[in-house]
């Protein structure tokens, strides 16, 4: 039995079971980051022997009785934007390079309550800005399926790591589509909660109205599992909501009879790769077959979205970003003559390029004569995505898209055209901009053996309708088991 | 609309950012590519409609005004830059 193979809720049977420790599991995965993480690239920082002695510590108190979480000793890894105290958060930034949060993000106090093990923190676009893990200041993460490949982003290091068996789960961020493309890209189970439904403090901003932290998993019960975790009121984040804590497994049902599935047409037009196409019309056609009822509507958000998230999510990064001047925390430069000095040079010498392409933007989107034209009518259209989503959801419980219009790309062929590199993102985004939540799960793989992800779209805080269609489909056609990252390519 | 050599500069001094000569172009371009898609927007019909800046129902939440000390000054201080007994180092600012 190979470990590192097996899910979490697996893991947590056989520790009941007293089939394996947790010192076996946590050496499984010490010996797995040896052997692969060469290839993947998908840490920033690495934790393994912290972990092996945390390890120890848990199973003395275990035993005592002195804890009693059920996933205790269970590893994860976590995406380098979120604060971990004592431990470097780098955003996969110059600008972070040495940062050491003094305190843990709200959602890292959730694992630790659970005793959770933290292996390691993960590679990420820089700042969270990217689709493809190509833009951290660090290195490039390779996609597990073919290492020639990009693994998605910006949650590139979560997704990859999850899918070579680096870490059992992760916790990533999502902001445009930030978990659920990677976890497209690379074959796993990613899912962005409804805005509100997790607490934001300690996740380092990107843009504030959009962004939320969520599970990357081997499978569904897994995500339901760490959404659990996670989630809760939290008065140090001011939007988060108030609302009674879910035992989200309890929603996997594996019955998605009767439930009625819209279909936009328009997230099957231009662009998307009919091999995607292709795949996605079986997995309406399995939902048929398992009883519910799909039906194709219109939604012509899609491009809108795009345009509108730009603006709101650039120009929200442009103030937030601000706060990066080399005074309190951060990169420094050493070129400088007075205070202003230090501001600018800290900033064009810290922020790598997509980073500052996004701060120009967001900077002239909110001056003074350009206001209106975009930012006030991206808020206007922000208004029509929603209501045009609240229509839908009055006729359907779920929707379904392609999570991306391609399969993983090869890498450097989109990084120098950031058009390109936004164009992406076209089917995630609407869901951020509406606050709504959305899983991507495989549903197949293209000719080439490239895992191919769907998305289903809940209304907000339809988390379990969401999940249990995702394991109704996930446990009719058992994706994981005839499909394995091959680590096909080599590193050029 | 056409973005100017002399506005990209504005806007990276606005933004706090230096932009290296072949900087200029590059970003000029880009931003001009992402303008024009963005453009978009503006034929959205969104006539009547207010604005959202969240998604949010939830209107000015309030707590008391507590102090609360954060105790770990040493671990603040720890990613100074630049810093002298507990305090900030930064160049003179008043000539």
């Amino acid at each position: 039995m190979d470990i590192t193979e097996l899910t979490v809720h697996e893991l947590q049977e056989k520790l009941e079971k007293k089939e394996i420790t947790i010192s076996q599991i946590i050496k499984a995965y010490a010996n797995r980051i040896e052997e692969k993480e060469k290839d993947v690239q998908a840490f920033v920082t690495t934790l393994c022997n912290e972990a092996q002695e945390e390890a120890k510590q848990i199973e003395e108190k275990v035993a005592k009785g002195e804890i009693t979480s059920k996933l205790a000793g269970i590893p994860i890894g976590i995406k380098d934007n979120i604060c971990t105290k004592g431990i470097k958060t780098t955003c996969s930034s110059k600008m972070l390079e040495n940062f050491v949060s003094p305190y843990d993000a709200t959602v890292v106090e959730k694992l630790k309550e659970e005793n959770l093990i933290n292996l390691g923190k993960l590679n990420m676009d820089e700042f969270a800005m990217g689709g493809s893990t190509e833009y951290s200041a660090f290195h490039v993460t390779r996609n597990p399926w073919n290492l020639n490949t990009v693994p998605g982003g910006s949650s590139g290091g979560s997704a990859a790591a999850v899918a070579a068996n680096l870490v059992p789960w992760a916790l990533g961020s999502d902001t445009g589509g930030s978990i659920r493309q990677p976890a497209s890209f690379c074959g796993v189970v990613g899912l962005k909660p409804t805005y509100g439904l997790v607490s934001r403090y300690g996740l380092v901003a990107f843009a504030s109205s959009l962004d939320q932290i969520g599970p990357i998993t081997k499978d569904v019960e897994d995500a339901a599992i760490l959404l659990n975790i996670i989630t809760g009121h939290d008065e140090k984040d001011t939007t988060s909501e108030a609302k009674e804590k879910v035992d989200y497994t309890k929603c996997l049902k594996n019955d998605v009879k009767g439930l009625k599935i819209g279909i936009p047409k328009e997230f099957f037009g231009e662009g998307i790769n009919e091999e995607v196409k292709k795949s996605l019309q079986e997995a309406i056609e399995t939902y048929k077959e398992m009883g519910a009822k799909v039906e194709e509507f219109s939604l012509d958000i899609a491009n809108y979205s795009l345009a509108t998230y730009y603006i709101i999510a650039c120009a929200e990064a442009s103030s937030n970003l601000g706060r990066f001047d080399g005074i309190r925390y951060g990169y420094r430069t050493q070129n400088f003559s007075n205070l202003k000095d230090i501001y600018r040079n800290s900033r064009s010498e810290g922020f790598g390029p997509e980073v500052k392409r996004r701060i120009i933007l967001g900077t002239y989107v909110l001056s003074s004569g350009y206001y209106d034209a975009y930012y006030k009518k991206a808020q206007q259209v922000r208004t029509l995505v929603r209501k045009q989503f609240e229509e839908a959801f009055e006729k359907y419980d779920i929707l379904l898209t392609p999570t991306s219009p391609t399969v993983a790309f090869e890498i450097g062929t989109k990084s120098s055209n950031p058009l390109e590199m936004y164009l992406s993102d076209i089917c995630t985004v609407s869901v951020n901009i509406a606050g709504l939540p959305g899983i991507s799960i495989p549903c197949g793989v293209d000719s080439k053996g490239m895992p191919i992800g769907m998305q289903l779209i809940g209304k907000r805080f339809g988390e379990e309708e969401i999940l249990n269609a995702a394991y109704t489909f996930e446990q009719k056609i058992k994706f994981r088991e005839s499909n394995k990252p091959q680590f096909k390519g080599g590193v050029c | 609309m056409k973005v100017s050599r002399e506005e990209i500069l504005h806007i990276a001094k606005l933004a706090n950012l230096n932009l290296k000569e072949e900087e200029i172009d590059t970003y000029l371009l880009h931003l001009q590519d992402i303008l024009n898609f963005a453009n978009i927007v503006n034929n959205a019909p969104v006539e009547g409609l207010g604005e959202s800046f969240g998604v949010n129902e939830n209107e000015n939440v309030f707590r008391k005004d507590e102090i609360k000390v954060f105790e770990d000054n040493e671990a603040l201080l720890a990613n100074a830059p630049e810093k002298e007994r507990n305090m900030f180092k930064i160049p003179k600012v008043i000539q």
